[in-house]
């Protein structure tokens, strides 16, 4: 396997592509928009047989998934014969919530978790301000309040749904 | 004595700009460690689940941060060709060495964030004063010339917003609620009050930073601070002290009594068996 490998850019995505957020486990690292940047890096660059570089960016700066995640980036491309890994933190520009894809948004809302709302609202000092419209996961319905603005994890909020009466988490835009 | 090594004169100016960085970045880094260790005691015990999630997620927070710095703080010490920072060590400057090995002196955190935890009112305020000057601090760092603490402050200063908003929230709610939440913050601000001036105060390693643009001139955040205090307060019913004797020196490693206490059971278990791991 270590011999034919070819390695590519595009091998790599979708290696990551299998790798996925422990505390969400429906989600990818690339879902969450978490990987900023694949290097490959040749011979010389990186002696004696070339390598590859993951460069990622954490959700919440404490968020302790971070290191689960780096070690399991490791894991999924030793095992696809991978062995020079470089993986390395970059904090600017800061993650948005802007950065996950359709399709995880998707994924989320199917998995039980409100999808983070498109558009920046309450990223101000302002107080007491509450999202327009979560919509609830369970039932679809925007009838909706906030009972905490932390969750069960840093990235989430606590709802509850005033029609079906589910609480549910809600992924915060940030 | 490993202590503070900010006060020697040192003829290279790089050098000392470098070691100035260094206490600088530590000074950022102690701040947010040990009030996350101080709002880490409450997990288990908030006065609901929700509040109780709420403050642990800011401790989380404020741990990143100062693993953040740290990181850096240790990146700094291992390419300076001066003396490492703890002398009983050795072996290579890390987060862990810095948050573990250092005594006492060595801290350079305010008096602030080392005050008791106390009842919920005082550890809301505590953390409305810290966060208000956290924002106000981080949003001027967005701009520093250093490229690893802008990024540190842009990242952060999303996760600061909501801990401002969170804790404005529970001040007003005290302060304008019950007759009791209302005495009890109000006991809170005379406590914490003398541990308010010490965040605008510069010290040698802030001041010797602001012409290269690398530090943020704390002083100059202090009107703005007083502001948002102000707005606050009036919503929570609350007055503001005046003419308060202010504390200051923990900035310098000058701390109170607690912050040892603090510092022990934290660093116990890496001083009583040295590396040990998860």
């Amino acid at each position: 396997m270590t011999d034919e490998i070819i390695i590519n850019e595009k091998t790599v995505w979708e290696i990551l592509e299998t790798v996925t957020d422990p505390e969400i486990p429906v989600l990818s690292i690339i879902d969450l928009g978490i990987v900023r940047k694949i290097e490959i890096y040749n011979a010389v660059q990186k002696p004696p047989s070339g390598g590859v570089g993951v460069f990622i960016t954490p959700t919440y700066t404490g968020c302790p998934a971070m290191d689960v995640i780096r070690m399991n980036i490791r894991m999924a491309l030793l095992e696809n014969g991978f062995t020079n890994i470089d993986i390395k933190t970059i904090l600017s520009p800061a993650w948005t919530t802007d950065w996950m894809t359709e399709e995880g948004k998707q994924k989320l809302k199917a998995y039980g978790i409100a999808s983070p709302n498109s558009k920046q609202q309450v990223c101000t000092p302002g107080l007491f301000q509450e999202e327009e419209a979560v919509q609830c996961p369970h039932c679809n319905s925007y009838h909706t309040q906030m009972i905490s603005r932390f969750g069960s994890t840093a990235c989430k909020a606590l709802y509850k749904c005033n029609d079906c009466k589910e609480p549910f988490d809600y992924f915060k835009c940030h | 004595m490993p202590i503070t090594n900010s006060e020697f004169p040192i003829t290279n100016s790089q050098l000392l700009i470098t070691n100035q960085l260094i206490n600088y970045t530590l000074h950022l880094a102690d701040n947010t460690l040990i009030l996350a260790q101080q709002n880490s005691e409450w997990c288990g015990h908030g006065p609901i689940l929700e509040q109780d999630i709420a403050i642990t997620n800011i401790s989380l927070d404020l741990l990143g941060q100062a693993r953040n710095f740290y990181q850096y703080a240790a990146e700094l010490i291992n390419q300076s060709t001066s003396q490492p920072i703890n002398l009983l060590t050795s072996q290579p400057a890390t987060e862990d060495t810095l948050a573990y090995l250092r005594d006492n002196r060595e801290f350079r955190n305010c008096l602030l964030v080392e005050q008791e935890n106390g009842d919920w009112a005082k550890t809301i305020l505590r953390q409305f004063v810290f966060s208000n000057y956290q924002y106000l601090l981080y949003e001027k760092m967005q701009d520093s010339k250093d490229e690893a603490l802008r990024a540190i402050a842009e990242k952060a200063l999303k996760e600061v917003i909501y801990h401002l908003k969170w804790s404005s929230e529970w001040v007003i709610r005290l302060g304008d609620g019950t007759e009791e939440s209302n005495q009890r913050i109000n006991k809170a601000v005379i406590e914490l009050w003398p541990y308010v001036d010490e965040l605008f105060i510069n010290a040698a390693y802030e001041s010797a930073l602001i012409s290269n643009n690398i530090s943020v001139d704390v002083a100059s955040l202090k009107n703005l601070w007083m502001q948002k205090t102000k707005e606050i307060f009036a919503e929570a019913t609350l007055g503001i002290p005046e003419n308060i004797f202010a504390h200051k020196g923990g900035k310098q490693g000058m701390h109170t009594e607690r912050l040892g206490y603090i510092l022990a059971e934290m660093q116990f278990l890496q001083r009583a068996y040295p590396n040990s791991v998860w």
